[in-house]
């Protein structure tokens, strides 16, 4: 008896820190902040429970737009970044040994070492009008004159598609790592072609990585500020860069609320869809 | 309810900082919340050397000082300057600041003008809050050999600059639009419908110039790059950043437009929950000495409001002041009244659709 209340209080103790900081750093903030984004400012320093700011992004279409636009542009994202990712993560796992394996894996890490920041002022010195690979092809004679590669939409999905490449790569190296070559020998044995054996072999056994590492490209996409705002330009349209505004330059905490409430539901509808249509569960990649 | 979630955050936090405070406590800090450049590192140094007091400096911008500053109830910093519009309207909405003692500060090194208009500006329910300390003005920088004709914002929108146009997408370029389309916002400040048939047509405008514009920057930095590499030609520019353009590069001229140049003035105020309100105050008086002053002018590129401040300035920054403005121009400066309340949300809906148009 006594021994069970000691594991009991052994057990409550170790739990302890975990529960403090979900329900004090997780769970009360995001309480707090619901109930901020279901008051409507009236007049100075005067509140009222509405759903007020709910409404104002249905009814202004600028606000959904924006929404569908950030939805979007991150599932083109992950699935380009799964497209690249793909090949290099097989070529990692399946066709290196040794030294050069562990040095093409450190190649991935490297851009990591600097902040995203600079990593996206690096793709800016690239790409823009005065910059590297535009004198570059000027004086190739490609071009007559400068060209401006930054602020549209496909700048915003090359920075993306770098920041989040190492996020993809790493899960779909670990679950190729742990294919049993013959396994794949077996399925040329009995006469599958490439396809084939991608098809009904490898996709399969990679899929809670595939899953895993999408879930995580689409969520850093989705609530990525720095890499649209500083290389979309006049276009960027983000729905981050919508929060902060409401929050900082507004100081419409409310607005600010009530849109950061929306981010939360769409993507965990996303995330969920994702699961359904590839047929796992969250536990299973995670696990 | 929030209010008591709030309070318990704010406990663990407490009990998490408070380690970090008592290590901290016996050197006596100030911590400023200042703009880049306002507290340049030698002040900072001489500061200490006579005081002992060690500055810890933020930079921010007049948007973030306010937000940071409500997240907590004006705690976290012992003085801030936000501009003299945005005081007023911050205070009555969130109340984060605290009256401030002009009889702790020398008004015998502040220009008197100043110290009145910003007292004037900055009074709620009779009290002031600020005192003046930089001040500067937003304007043109045009790359003269490239673009001989802009002269007034509303060349920004002249197609043949296309791709070579930028400005700022926040409050001050719907300020400039509408009075260089002839409109006189200010004026309609206190009569929201005027003033919102204003913004409908500054809207239209800015919408019809996006094709025109090559990025809104967003920096001092970004619009140094974009105009030194000659990718823009011409920009509604910060004064100081300007001059430093021109400085960089002669061809680069600053000038104040033909419908004005729009001043502000950079405040000192007090952050309701200041802990060193003693060391404010003695940096107030520091500042304004003029030599000091001078050296603001050198980091910051604007000049403040001390007496005399700009004696000790360097004969090329003087000269760049003066092509700038020439005595009517001066006269033409529209200096921004305090913002009423409301007014931003009207203006940061334009704002959104403007960003959001195609």
């Amino acid at each position: 008896m006594r021994m069970q209340s000691a594991t009991r209080l052994a057990l409550f103790l170790l739990l302890a820190p975990i529960v403090l900081w979900l329900a004090l750093l997780v769970i009360l903030p995001h309480v707090d902040m619901f109930m901020v984004s279901m008051r409507e400012r009236v007049g100075i320093r005067q509140y009222e429970y509405s759903f007020a700011n709910y409404v104002e992004f249905f009814v202004e279409p600028l606000y959904w737009r924006t929404f569908a636009r950030t939805a979007i542009m991150s599932i083109i994202a992950t699935v380009m970044t799964l497209l690249i990712g793909f090949p290099v993560s097989y070529y990692i796992a399946k066709m290196l040994r040794g030294r050069m394996k562990n040095f093409l894996f450190l190649l991935c890490l490297v851009p990591f070492w600097v902040s995203e920041l600079v990593r996206t002022f690096g793709w800016m010195i690239l790409l823009r009008e005065s910059g590297v690979i535009s004198n570059l092809m000027q004086w190739m004679g490609l071009v007559s004159g400068p060209v401006e590669m930054l602020y549209n939409d496909a700048t915003i999905m090359v920075g993306f598609i770098y920041t989040s490449m190492l996020f993809m790569v790493v899960p779909l190296v670990s679950t190729l790592d742990s294919l049993d070559d013959s396994l794949v020998e077996a399925g040329y044995d009995l006469g599958g072609n490439a396809f084939t054996v991608l098809r009904t072999i490898i996709i399969p056994h990679a899929m809670p990585g595939i899953v895993s590492g999408c879930i995580v490209v689409f969520m850093l996409t989705l609530g990525n500020y720095l890499t649209p705002v500083l290389l979309g330009g006049k276009d960027s349209l983000w729905f981050t860069e919508q929060i902060y505004t409401q929050f900082i330059t507004r100081f419409n905490w409310e607005q600010g609320a009530a849109f950061g409430f929306l981010l939360l539901g769409l993507s965990s509808l996303i995330v969920w869809a994702g699961l359904r249509l590839s047929r796992q569960t969250l536990s299973q990649t995670m696990g | 309810m929030f209010k008591s979630t709030g309070k318990m955050i704010a406990g663990v936090l407490l009990g998490a900082g408070l380690t970090m405070v008592a290590s901290q406590a016996n050197a006596e800090t100030l911590r400023l919340l200042t703009w880049g450049g306002y507290a340049p590192d030698k002040v900072v140094q001489m500061f200490k050397a006579e005081t002992g007091i060690d500055v810890e400096v933020t930079n921010s911008n007049n948007e973030e000082m306010i937000s940071k500053l409500r997240a907590t109830g004006g705690a976290g910093f012992d003085l801030a300057q936000p501009s003299q519009d945005r005081v007023a309207g911050a205070q009555s909405e969130f109340d984060i600041y605290k009256p401030i003692d002009l009889s702790k500060i020398d008004a015998t090194k502040i220009i008197p003008s100043m110290l009145e208009g910003t007292k004037k500006n900055t009074t709620v329910n009779g009290s002031a809050y600020g005192v003046p300390h930089v001040w500067g003005t937003s304007l043109l920088a045009v790359n003269t050999a490239m673009a001989p004709d802009v002269k007034d914002y509303l060349d920004l929108c002249d197609p043949k600059y296309t791709g070579k146009i930028s400005y700022r997408l926040k409050r001050p370029i719907l300020m400039a639009f509408a009075f260089s389309m002839g409109m006189d916002p200010f004026a309609a400040y206190n009569d929201k419908a005027k003033y919102q048939d204003i913004l409908n047509k500054v809207e239209a405008k800015l919408i019809e110039c996006k094709p025109i514009v090559k990025a809104y920057w967003s920096g001092a930095d970004a619009l140094i790059a974009l105009m030194s590499s000659g990718e823009v030609v011409a920009a509604k520019a910060w004064d100081g950043t300007g001059w430093k353009l021109t400085a960089a590069k002669p061809e680069i001229k600053t000038m104040a437009p033909t419908s004005g140049a729009l001043g502000w003035i950079d405040t000192f105020v007090l952050p309701k929950k200041t802990q060193n309100e003693a060391a404010a105050y003695k940096w107030i008086n520091f500042v304004m000495r003029p030599e000091v002053a001078a050296m603001i002018v050198e980091a910051a590129g604007n000049f403040t409001a001390a007496v005399d401040g700009d004696k000790f300035v360097e004969e090329g920054a003087r000269k760049r002041f003066q092509d700038t403005f020439p005595p009517e121009a001066i006269d033409n400066i529209k200096w921004y009244p305090p913002v009423p309340t409301g007014l931003e949300e009207m203006e940061g809906k334009v704002l959104d659709r403007v960003q959001a148009a195609k």
